[in-house]
C-alpha cells in the first residue's frame, strides 16, 4: 500500500497498463515531454518513448479520430483531452464513431479505448475549466462512462477501462485530483465498471453521488448525524451502465432520497435516477426526491463557490425530505 | 488547376503508353468488369429505390475510373475507409454479391443486421471500415489506422477516401495535419466530383484544385484525371509505394463528375446544367477504357457482350434472392451495443419482445 494523490493514481495506471501491454498507447495535448498539464503522464514518454506517448497537435477532433483508427487496427489507445470543456470538437467522432462502430459493424470493427478527461469546477476554472459534462455521453448508447472519486478506485477502474472491450469516457473530478490522497495497493488489482460503491452506510435517506461530490456528500452526512440522521452514501463510480440494482436497493433501505451532482439540474443524470426511482421503487419513497445541482446557467468564476452544491446545500436538501 | 493533371488515356484516344501502368490482360479485363458492375449496379439499384423496394442508394455514376482504379492499387492486407461511393472497392476485394446486396435491401443476409442505410458496408475480413453518413469523420480514422500500422511496424498502407465537400470539414484539416507531422503511410483519396449534393466546387473552396492543399500540410498532393481507370491506378500505386517507403501520406484529387444526383434524394436539374452534364458524359470513363482494351485487343466485342451479360445476371439474380429473405431479427436491435448486452438492454429487449407477442396474440403486427 502506497498513499498516492489520485494524479499519481492515473499515472500509475496508464504506466502500468502500458507496461503489461504493448498496445496500449497515449496521446494528447502536451502528454509527452511535459507529462500532461495535471501530470498525469509524467515519466511516460522517458519510460515507453515517441511512438507511445504521442504528443498530438491542437485539435481535439483529431485526436479522438486518430485514436478511433488506432483502435480498430488493434492498438488500444488512451487519449486524453486536457480539460473535457474542450472535447466538443471531438463531441461528432465520439458520438457518431466511437459509440456506434461495434453497433454499425455488428462486432466487426471495436474500439476499444479509454477518453481520459479532467472535468468539473472548484478550481477557478471560469466557463471553460470547469464544466461537468457526463450526461451528454451518458445518454449517448454504445459508450461506458465512468468517474472515480478516490485514488483507489480512479487506479482500479482505469486498468479495468483500459481491458475493456468497450470505449470508455473517463471523467476525472479535478478538484480533488490532488487531495484527498489514497492507500493504493502497490500490486495489479482492478474495480470492477458498473457497480456503485456505498461510502457510508445509513437508514434514513440516500445521497447519489460520483466524482467530486463524493466528499462533499459524505461532509453533509456529517452534519445531518448531528441532527440524529443517518445518511447512506452511494457512490456510482459508473453511470453508464448503471448500478441500478444498488440504486434501488439503497433508496429502499431508506426511502429518502437526495440527488447530487455539480453539473446543471435540467435534463442532468440525476434525473434519470430520479425517474428511475419514480418508476420502480416510488411506494418506498416517504418525500419526494430532491435534486442539489449546480444552477442552469454557464459555470461561472467569481461566483464559483454560490454554483458549486457544498454541504450546507446538500444539508438544507436533506432537512426537506427528512421533514416531508 | 496549377498543378499537371495525371492523365493515361485521354477521352478523345490519346494513350501515353509510357504512362500504362504494368497490369497484366486478365487484370485490365477484371478492372473493366469491375466498372461494368458499379454501373449495372447502379441503374438497377436506383430504379429499386425509385419502385420503393429500397429505401436509398448513392451512386457511382461517372466515377468509376476512380473507385476502381484506386481500390485496385491497394493489396489485400492494406486498409480502406470508404465514402458513399466506393461500396465497389469492397466487391473487388472478394466480398460476396449477396452480402452486398443483403447490406441495400436491408435484410437478414445483411451481416451488419439492417441497421444502416444502403451503401454502408462493412467487412472486417476485407478490411473495409464500416462508414457512417457523417461527411469526413472516416478521413482522420484512416489516417490514425495508417500511424497504428507504422507503430507496429506492418508493412501496410490505408486508403481513405472522401467526396470533395469533405476537404471542408474539420476532420480534413486534422487528418492531413496529423499525417503531414507524424508521416503516416495514408492515401488520402478525394473524389472531386464537383458537387456537395447541391453545393458546386466554386462555393466550395476559392483553393485552385485539392491537391495543391497537400503541400501546406506537407504531404505529397496529386491531381490525376478522375475518369481515366489507368491514371487512377498509377497515381494510387505510386502513393502506396511511398507510403510503404516512409515517406508519408498523399492527397490525391481525381477530377470526376458526378453523373447523377448525390443520392435517390435530390433532383440534380434543380442545381446543374444540362449542358455541363452532356460534355462530362462525353468523358465517359468507362467507354473511354473499353475504347482502350479493344484498341490493344484486350476486350473484343464479344467479351463485352458477355461481361455486359454475365454482370446483368449476377446483379439480377442477387436482387432476387436478397428480397426473398426477411427482415433481421428483434433481438439484432439490442446486441452489439456493447461487448455484452448489458442489463438495462436485456431488460428493454424483453419488455418489446413481450409486447409484441403480446400484439401478435391481439393480431396487432407480426413478429
Amino acid at each position: 500500500m502506497t498513499e498516492i494523490t489520485m494524479v499519481q493514481a492515473v499515472n500509475h495506471a496508464l504506466r502500468d497498463e502500458m507496461r503489461a501491454d504493448d498496445d496500449v498507447v497515449v496521446l494528447g495535448e502536451d502528454v509527452g515531454v511535459n507529462g500532461g498539464v495535471f501530470r498525469c503522464t509524467a515519466d511516460l514518454h522517458a519510460e515507453f518513448g515517441d511512438d507511445r506517448v504521442i504528443d498530438t497537435p491542437l485539435s481535439e477532433s483529431g485526436i479522438i479520430g486518430a485514436a478511433i483508427g488506432m483502435a480498430l487496427y488493434g492498438l488500444r489507445p488512451v487519449p486524453e483531452i486536457q480539460f473535457s470543456d474542450f472535447i466538443w470538437p471531438a463531441f461528432d467522432q465520439i458520438t457518431s464513431e466511437l459509440a456506434k462502430m461495434r453497433y454499425r459493424s455488428a462486432g466487426q470493427f471495436t474500439c476499444p479505448m479509454v477518453v481520459r478527461t479532467p472535468y468539473g469546477g472548484g478550481i477557478r476554472g471560469g466557463h471553460y475549466h470547469s464544466q461537468s459534462p457526463e450526461a451528454y455521453f451518458t445518454h449517448t448508447p454504445g459508450l461506458v462512462v465512468v468517474v472515480p472519486s478516490t485514488p483507489y478506485d480512479a487506479k482500479g477502474l482505469l486498468r479495468a477501462a483500459i481491458r475493456s472491450e468497450d470505449p470508455v469516457i473517463f471523467l476525472e473530478p479535478k478538484r480533488i485530483y490532488r487531495a484527498p490522497k489514497g492507500e493504493v495497493p502497490d500490486d495489479d488489482y482492478t474495480v470492477e465498471i458498473g457497480k456503485a460503491a456505498v461510502r457510508r452506510e445509513g437508514t434514513d435517506f440516500t445521497i447519489t453521488c460520483y466524482g467530486a461530490m463524493m466528499p462533499v456528500a459524505m461532509e453533509a452526512c456529517e452534519k445531518a448525524a448531528e441532527k440524529g440522521w443517518q445518511g447512506e452514501v452511494l457512490d456510482l463510480r459508473t453511470l453508464l451502465p448503471l448500478d441500478e440494482e444498488a440504486l434501488l436497493a439503497s433508496v429502499t433501505k431508506t426511502g429518502r432520497m437526495v440527488v447530487l451532482q455539480e453539473a446543471p439540474r435540467f435534463c442532468g443524470f440525476g434525473s434519470e435516477l430520479s425517474a428511475i426511482v419514480a418508476e420502480k421503487a416510488v411506494d418506498v419513497l416517504e418525500a419526494p426526491i430532491k435534486r442539489v445541482a449546480g444552477f442552469d446557467v454557464p459555470f461561472p468564476y467569481t461566483l464559483e463557490h454560490v454554483y458549486m452544491p457544498h454541504a450546507d446545500r446538500v444539508m438544507h436538501a436533506i432537512d426537506e425530505v427528512m421533514t416531508y | 488547376m496549377s498543378e499537371a493533371v495525371l492523365q493515361i488515356l485521354s477521352p478523345t484516344g490519346e494513350v501515353d503508353s509510357a504512362r500504362i501502368p504494368a497490369l497484366s490482360t486478365e487484370r485490365m479485363v477484371e478492372l473493366y468488369r469491375h466498372m461494368v458492375t458499379v454501373r449495372a449496379m447502379d441503374t438497377r439499384m436506383l430504379a429499386l429505390q425509385r419502385q420503393g423496394r429500397i429505401g436509398f442508394y448513392g451512386t457511382c455514376k461517372g466515377q468509376e475510373a476512380a473507385t476502381v482504379g484506386s481500390g485496385a492499387a491497394m493489396a489485400g492486407e492494406d486498409w480502406v475507409f470508404p465514402a458513399l461511393r466506393e461500396g465497389a472497392v469492397l466487391l473487388m476485394r472478394g466480398y460476396p454479391l449477396d452480402k452486398y446486396m443483403g447490406q441495400l435491401v436491408g435484410c437478414e443476409l445483411d451481416p451488419t443486421h439492417g441497421r444502416q442505410m444502403p451503401c454502408h458496408f462493412s467487412s472486417a475480413e476485407h478490411h473495409y471500415v464500416s462508414l457512417s453518413s457523417v461527411i469526413g469523420t472516416q478521413i482522420p480514422q484512416a489516417m490514425g489506422a495508417a500511424w497504428a500500422a507504422k507503430i507496429k511496424g506492418d508493412r501496410v498502407a490505408v486508403l481513405g477516401y472522401m467526396g470533395d465537400g469533405a476537404t471542408s470539414s474539420t476532420d480534413f484539416h486534422c487528418a492531413l495535419t496529423f499525417a503531414g507531422v507524424h508521416k503516416v503511410p495514408c492515401v488520402f483519396f478525394c473524389q472531386n466530383n464537383q458537387f456537395a449534393i447541391s453545393v458546386p466546387f466554386s462555393k466550395q473552396t476559392a483553393s485552385d484544385g485539392i491537391a495543391v492543399k497537400a503541400k501546406a500540410y506537407g504531404v505529397h498532393g496529386v491531381a490525376v484525371d478522375g475518369n481515366d481507370v489507368l491514371a487512377v491506378y498509377a497515381a494510387t500505386h505510386e502513393a502506396r509505394e511511398r507510403a510503404l517507403r516512409g515517406d508519408g501520406a498523399t492527397l490525391i484529387e481525381a477530377i470526376t463528375y458526378r453523373m447523377e444526383g448525390h443520392s435517390s434524394s435530390d433532383d440534380p436539374t434543380r442545381y446543374r446544367d444540362s449542358r455541363t452534364v452532356e460534355e462530362w458524359g462525353r468523358k465517359d470513363p468507362i467507354e473511354r477504357f473499353r475504347n482502350f482494351l479493344e484498341l490493344e485487343g484486350l476486350v473484343s466485342a464479344a467479351l463485352d457482350k458477355e461481361i455486359h451479360l454475365s454482370v446483368k445476371r449476377d446483379v439480377d439474380g442477387a436482387i432476387a434472392a436478397a428480397e426473398k429473405v426477411g427482415q433481421p431479427d428483434v433481438d439484432t436491435l439490442f446486441t452489439d451495443v456493447y461487448a455484452q448486452i448489458p442489463k438495462h438492454l436485456k431488460e428493454q429487449r424483453d419488455a418489446i419482445l413481450h409486447e409484441r407477442r403480446d400484439g401478435e396474440a391481439e393480431g396487432a403486427f407480426p413478429l
